[in-house]
């Protein structure tokens, strides 16, 4: 198998995940299309790690593991609480701050 | 000399400054005795301190330089704060203290007067200030040895002459023209600072030092075209400072301040500081026979146009102040034409016998003042000064008589009286170097008897032409005593340069370069003691015979001419119409088109620019934050499209 499959794999899901950000409304399902985004660079890490046998770029793929999952508790902490003011995660109604 | 006794020039400057601060700090307490007596023994100080200078330049004559600090380096340029001990500097400091200390004393008793007079007794205190303030620049003036410090000084004294011509500022004309004579004093002489800045730049930029034996030592080889623009620019600030023409038409209002910063200031060494500046420089003016022409021409001309139009006015004070502007011609040509100890000879003995007459004049102002609350009168409009409103007071005010007829003739150019031999000394060199200038200043001599003698008759004899007049009295001794050391002064001062002895030439000659011996002409004698008192004699004929009317006797025989003595000549009226008025309309059109239209409108369009764009910007600002989460998009798209293919 070559290389190809995995990038091309990678480049759909990451075009997935962008279309979600862009495309819906809910800040929950936003969250799920940044993490595919994210798990379509950890493929294309990991897919190339193996081709070229190297260590480094698995080690990547933990960290954006980890620093997604503390992105998310974030994220939901952040969620949870506008919920309870708004009554919704709607982000187009997030715009207290427009100028 | 040794180093302490060339530091007595600091402490000369220091002293009036020290009292300044005592008056500053404590003067409220001290009352006006106290004020009096403190700023009057700073003064006296400096006095004893240039007199013990004298008495060390006795032993030395050649002097000496004292280094206090240095200013400032730049580049190859260094300017100490050095002061310079010679006979002509110290000349100067005798004179200025000397008088000033005198002058001082007369101010306790005047202001004591004025200020009650004006309804401000609180300003008493700051009067004397004042005068210390001036008296310390005086001497810092005359006392520097660079042009620099010169400068600052010329600077300090132009400073005090503005605050004290407009003492009174809320006084005079419409109630704003002290104020105006202020600023028109301080305007006209910064014209003249201009000329004398210029040259000082040109020394720098030729010479690379502003030491006067630096500056000197240099001049001899100096190109002849860098000689005269130097030397022409600093007749600009000589003309300033010394009131000649152009630049004289500052003086006359500068009468606005009290009567004794007429005679310290206005008459008697501010004024000086120009003829000063040329009798120190005759190294820059002697290599240059063109300058020095300048020098002498503009003397001998102010001489007699200033005498002229002293004969058509009726304030004592302004009679005086052209008498002033004509005599300070007499010295600037002297200085011109290579005869400076004349010149300084002139100057010492016109600072006698011309503080003598202002201040006597000031006596003449309180007791018609006094006369006039005496007559019950007190609210009337009255001007004291007015000498059509006099008459008669020789026998009112005898003391005051007595020694403003000594001032007057010695003024006149009456021998025996020092008047006669230091304007002799100035007709003889004049005769032998410029014929024509002699033909002016004889001209101007005979005038100058003439006015002296109108004024005499108008003010002291006939009989009293107004009720103040009528009830004038005498002033009080401590106004009166100076005035009585100032007249043996002006009798005695021409035993300094006697002929035949020339002490003062020989004493002088230390400083000064190019000193040619002096002689005593007889012919030219004979010839100035005739005109003066041909002109004091033609005074009597014209005025004394029978009572002055409003009109002036010369009035109807000279016709149109005597009307242009009157009104100046009209040179107010035409720098008014030549300078301030096109000024006067370039400020509008700078202040209005320019100013408010184009600067004003580029300054708004900036302004209303950058709010149009914040307008069309603020739309970015959506809120929406999936917009954002686009252009994010976007942009992470074109960087690596460039980073891709345009790279």
């Amino acid at each position: 198998m070559t290389i190809t499959y995995y990038l091309a794999l990678s480049v759909i899901l990451f075009a997935l995940g962008a279309v979600g950000v862009l495309v819906r409304r809910n800040a929950i399902v936003i969250f799920m299309s940044l993490e595919l985004m994210f798990n379509a660079a950890n493929l294309v890490f990991v897919a190339y790690a193996a081709y070229y046998q190297l260590i480094n770029s698995q080690l990547f793929v933990f960290f954006v593991m980890t620093v997604a999952a503390a992105e998310v508790a974030v994220g939901l902490a952040l969620m949870v609480a506008i919920f309870r003011t708004k009554h919704s995660i709607d982000v187009d109604q997030m715009s207290a701050l427009k100028g | 000399m040794s180093d302490t006794q060339l530091a007595w020039v600091v402490w000369a400057v220091l002293l009036p400054l020290g009292g300044i601060v005592v008056n500053l700090v404590v003067g409220r307490r001290l009352g006006e005795k106290g004020i009096g007596a403190v700023a009057s023994l700073a003064a006296g100080g400096s006095f004893v301190l240039s007199g013990l200078l004298a008495l060390a330049l006795l032993q030395h004559p050649e002097g000496g330089i004292y280094r206090l600090a240095t200013w400032f380096n730049l580049g190859s340029l260094t300017v100490d704060w050095s002061f310079r001990v010679d006979t002509l500097s110290v000349t100067m400091m005798l004179v200025v203290s000397g008088v000033g200390t005198l002058i001082h004393i007369y101010s306790i008793g005047y202001m004591h007067a004025d200020v009650r007079h004006n309804g401000d007794p609180q300003r008493f205190r700051r009067f004397f200030i004042y005068l210390n303030l001036f008296v310390a620049a005086m001497l810092l003036l005359v006392s520097a040895n660079n042009f620099l410090v010169l400068f600052v000084g010329w600077e300090g004294v132009g400073l005090c002459s503005y605050l004290l011509i407009g003492f009174w500022f809320e006084k005079g004309e419409g109630g704003l023209g002290n104020a105006r004579a202020a600023k028109k004093a301080f305007i006209v002489n910064r014209v003249g600072d201009f000329g004398l800045l210029i040259a000082i730049f040109l020394m720098i930029g030729a010479f690379g030092t502003l030491d006067f034996d630096g500056v000197f030592a240099q001049a001899a080889q100096a190109a002849p075209a860098l000689l005269v623009a130097i030397t022409l620019f600093m007749l600009l600030g000589v003309t300033g400072k010394s009131a000649q023409l152009p630049l004289f038409v500052w003086l006359p209002d500068a009468m606005a301040g009290p009567t004794p910063v007429s005679a310290l200031i206005h008459a008697a060494t501010m004024v000086t500081a120009g003829v000063y500046l040329v009798a120190r420089s005759q190294a820059l003016f002697l290599p240059v026979p063109q300058a020095q022409a300048a020098v002498t021409w503009v003397g001998g001309l102010t001489a007699l146009f200033a005498a002229t139009i002293a004969l058509g006015q009726y304030d004592i004070k302004k009679v005086l102040a052209y008498s002033t502007i004509s005599q300070l011609g007499f010295m600037v040509a002297a200085v011109g034409m290579g005869a400076a100890v004349a010149g300084i000879f002139h100057l010492v003995t016109h600072a006698f016998f011309k503080a003598l007459l202002f201040l006597a004049a000031g006596s003449v102002i309180l007791g018609l003042e006094h006369g006039h609350e005496h007559a019950g009168e007190g609210h009337d409009p009255f001007d004291p000064q007015d000498m059509r409103q006099m008459g008669g007071l020789r026998k009112r005010m005898p003391l005051t008589f007595a020694v403003y007829l000594v001032g007057a003739l010695a003024l006149a150019g009456v021998a025996p009286l020092a008047g006669f031999f230091s304007k002799d000394e100035i007709l003889v060199a004049a005769s032998e170097r410029f014929p024509v200038v002699f033909g002016l200043l004889l001209a101007a001599a005979f005038l100058t008897a003439f006015y002296m003698g109108r004024q005499l008759i108008l003010v002291f004899f006939g009989e009293p032409r107004s009720k103040a007049a009528h009830h004038a009295g005498e002033s009080r001794p401590l106004v009166t005593m100076p005035l009585v050391v100032l007249a043996v002064f002006s009798a005695l001062g021409g035993a300094l340069n006697l002929p035949g002895l020339h002490s003062l030439e020989h004493w002088l000659e230390h400083s000064l370069v190019g000193v040619k011996e002096g002689h005593f002409v007889w012919a030219v004698a004979l010839g100035s003691l005739a005109v003066a008192l041909l002109g004091l004699g033609l005074a009597w004929l014209v005025y004394g015979r029978r009572a002055p009317t409003e009109q002036d006797a010369l009035a109807r025989p000279l016709g149109p001419l005597y009307r242009a003595f009157e009104r100046k000549w009209w040179v107010d009226e035409f720098y008014r119409l030549v300078l301030l008025r096109p000024l006067g309309w370039l400020a509008q059109v700078l202040a209005g088109p320019v100013d408010l239209g184009l600067i004003n409108s580029l300054g708004d369009g900036l302004g209303q620019g950058s709010q149009l764009s914040a307008n069309w910007l603020r739309k970015l600002q959506n809120g929406l934050v999936r917009s954002y989460a686009l252009v994010v998009m976007v942009g992470v798209v074109a960087m690596f499209a460039y980073l891709l293919w345009v790279r």
